[in-house]
């Protein structure tokens, strides 16, 4: 339950050790802007992988957030034909994620069903309403504001010219921040290893399990929203296959960074170590001229690596 | 009496499909004819076949993300190997096809019981390696019509005593699912194990061998329908049926297989199939965007888990159970 353990460790040795390869081996991978660019290839997923995190380390599992998220964008694109402003426009995509994200807690904790089958239902659901609505469409002209929260630097908008950090992965370091002082700071976050590592034992000693897995999948559909708030800003349209598969690296991201998957174990530390590792893996490959989904056998890959590799060392005993 | 319940379960599925079709039916006749019947029955084959293989694995309490990428890398091993060798039979290629998926299947098995990993996360990563994979021995590029082997094209074109190929296959494996499930030492002992992984250790079932057993099976299967599928659309590429195994999944679990290991049948699998093979083939003759079919699949999901779950009220499950259950 520490939040730097030997996994965080081996993760951080990991980045210096890929920044020091790429940075020997692709011109132009060191300077400051090709690393605060790389960042955008990665911050939305980040912020989906942050809500993942908690939902595992509480034992259950959230498949539909990518779906959320198209469902979000979609939301956006309704609010925006109808005449809203951008902070209505805003609106629309937190309500819409807020309650996708209710409809899967409500089903996980009134109906007692296994999350990893209601999130495979609601994906379906979720993603075949945005195609239903769009069919082969896109809804694009979003306000300006939208834009510059999804390509911007935040030197740009306060007018310090130096400070070339993308506004979306200063978002996601927000974020981060403060998902990881919850977990591993307060007792909410203490409640959610407990339940995660033991349901019954948790809800016996006087836990409302229940109520705190609906909350984590409420607020795993609210960061659907604001990364689809990013993403649709930073790509300028809604498109009904938006953010396709992305559930899946974002479960990557969350399993590479340590957290077990039966629930219980884990930290955001890991986890955002992961994301960066990930992000920046892929955009170093990139620029190598590696195609994407050669990128992603590695990564395949490295997820069962990272796994086999403890238990090899320690002759078969689960990692601590 | 639980068996009693499930077999209502399963034929209420059929009385549902039958009333779909009916309404499809009445608003368009031609919905109800034998050759729409069979164009049903053609395009289901390849996803029945996929099924038996997932349906074996969640019997186990397992899951195999896997299957979409095994086609597809399968698939497009057969059309290199057709391509290299136009003149090959086309059983060897079967036999290569079947060969190949229970490889990448065994690879799945073998991680999961030799390190005590957990299924979902084992084959979340031989989806991604397979499916970049299939770009590495493609080198990207698209094998289309002419470059595919004459016996893989025939193959799903071809009929037997009136009925399509593809058909013939999938009963086939529909049977030996049957036999293997209801009258062979091994498939009892998958559903034993699925029910109670500690009970099954206890009693003496060698878990790990059954485990590595049920994902070789499920990577075969998905290597024949690899191969049939190459066959049947004519073509093969990198992005090869990608995202089909959330497909695979909703068949299996509208057709009332578990999640939860140990409960599911043939039968209502294959209605499983037959349900979103009637949805997909209705959607167009009534006029309605066949964008719908993945939302009512999804509703369909939600609503049969949750009647499911209303009939056996049982305490909420773990994504997946705690370490030592499969050791």
């Amino acid at each position: 339950m520490k939040a730097w353990n030997i996994w965080e460790r081996v993760l951080l040795a990991l980045l210096v050790l890929l920044l020091i390869v790429f940075g020997l081996t692709q011109p132009g991978f060191m300077s400051v802007d090709t690393l605060a660019d790389s960042t955008f290839n990665f911050s939305e997923k980040g912020l989906l992988a942050l809500a993942i995190a908690l939902l595992i380390v509480c034992g259950e599992i959230d498949l539909s957030i990518a779906a959320t998220l198209a469902l979000c964008s979609l939301a956006m694109g309704y609010a925006m034909k109808a005449g809203a402003g951008p902070w209505a426009i805003v609106a629309a995509a937190l309500l819409t994620g807020g309650v996708a994200g209710a409809v899967n807690g409500v089903l996980v904790t009134r109906y007692k069903l296994p999350s990893i089958v209601v999130t495979i239902g609601t994906l379906s659901l979720y993603r075949g309403l945005a195609l239903v609505a769009l069919g082969d469409q896109s809804i694009s002209g979003y306000p300006e504001v939208f834009s510059v929260l999804g390509n911007s630097y935040v030197g740009e908008v306060i007018g310090v010219r130096w400070l070339v950090v993308p506004i979306e992965f200063v978002t996601l370091c927000g974020f981060a921040l403060v998902v990881g002082l919850v977990l591993h700071r307060t007792v909410v976050g203490r409640r959610i290893y407990a339940i995660g590592a033991n349901p019954v034992a948790a809800r016996f000693s006087g836990i409302e399990a229940d109520r705190y897995r609906f909350g984590l999948f409420v607020f795993a559909g609210l960061m659907a929203a604001v990364a689809a708030i990013f993403l649709t800003g930073r790509i300028g349209s809604t498109r009904p296959n938006i953010a396709m598969g992305w559930e899946l690296d974002a479960i990557t991201m969350v399993i590479l960074g340590g957290v077990a998957i039966e629930g219980g174990r884990g930290s955001i530390v890991g986890t955002v170590l992961s994301v960066l590792l990930l992000g920046l893996f892929t955009f170093g490959m990139g620029m190598a001229n590696v195609t994407g989904i050669v990128m992603s056998m590695v990564i395949g890959m490295l997820l069962i690596v990272s796994m086999v590799l403890p238990r090899l060392l320690k002759s078969g005993r689960a990692p601590a | 009496m639980k068996q009693l319940l499930t077999i209502r379960r399963e034929w209420l599925l059929l009385v549902i499909i039958a009333v779909i079709a009916l309404g499809v039916g009445t608003r368009a006749p031609v919905f109800l004819t034998w050759r729409n019947g069979m164009d049903i029955a053609n395009d289901s084959a390849i996803l029945a076949i996929l099924v038996m293989g997932q349906m074996l694995v969640l019997l186990t309490r397992g899951i195999d993300l896997s299957v979409a990428s095994n086609l597809a890398l399968t698939g497009m091993a057969c059309a290199l190997i057709g391509k290299a060798f136009p003149g090959m039979n086309i059983v060897v290629l079967i036999a290569i096809a079947l060969a190949i998926g229970a490889l990448l299947g065994s690879i799945n098995g073998w991680l999961i019981t030799g390190f005590n990993l957990p299924p979902i996360v084992v084959t979340l990563g031989t989806m991604s390696a397979y499916r970049g994979a299939i770009f590495v021995a493609s080198k990207g590029a698209w094998i289309s019509d002419q470059d595919i082997h004459e016996g893989i094209k025939g193959l799903p074109r071809a009929e037997w005593l009136g009925l399509p190929a593809l058909v013939w296959f999938a009963l086939l494996v529909l049977v030996l699912a049957t036999v293997f499930l209801k009258y062979r030492r091994a498939g009892r002992e998958i559903y034993a194990l699925g029910g109670n992984p500690h009970a099954a250790t206890y009693v003496g079932i060698a878990v790990p061998a059954r485990l590595r057993l049920v994902y070789t099976l499920s990577g075969m299967l998905a290597g024949l329908a690899g191969l049939l599928w190459v066959g049947r659309y004519s073509i093969a590429y990198t992005e090869l049926a990608s995202g089909y195994e959330l497909t695979v999944i909703a068949a299996c679990v509208i057709g009332g297989v578990s999640i939860g290991g140990g409960v599911g049948t043939v039968l209502g699998a294959t209605f499983g199939v037959l349900f979103i093979g009637v949805i997909n083939a209705a959607l167009p003759v009534i006029q309605v965007s066949p964008f719908w079919q993945q939302a009512i699949s999804g509703a369909v999901i939600l609503i049969s888990v949750t009647v499911n779950a209303r009939s056996e009220r049982r305490a909420g499950r773990q994504i997946l159970e705690r370490q030592g259950v499969t050791g």
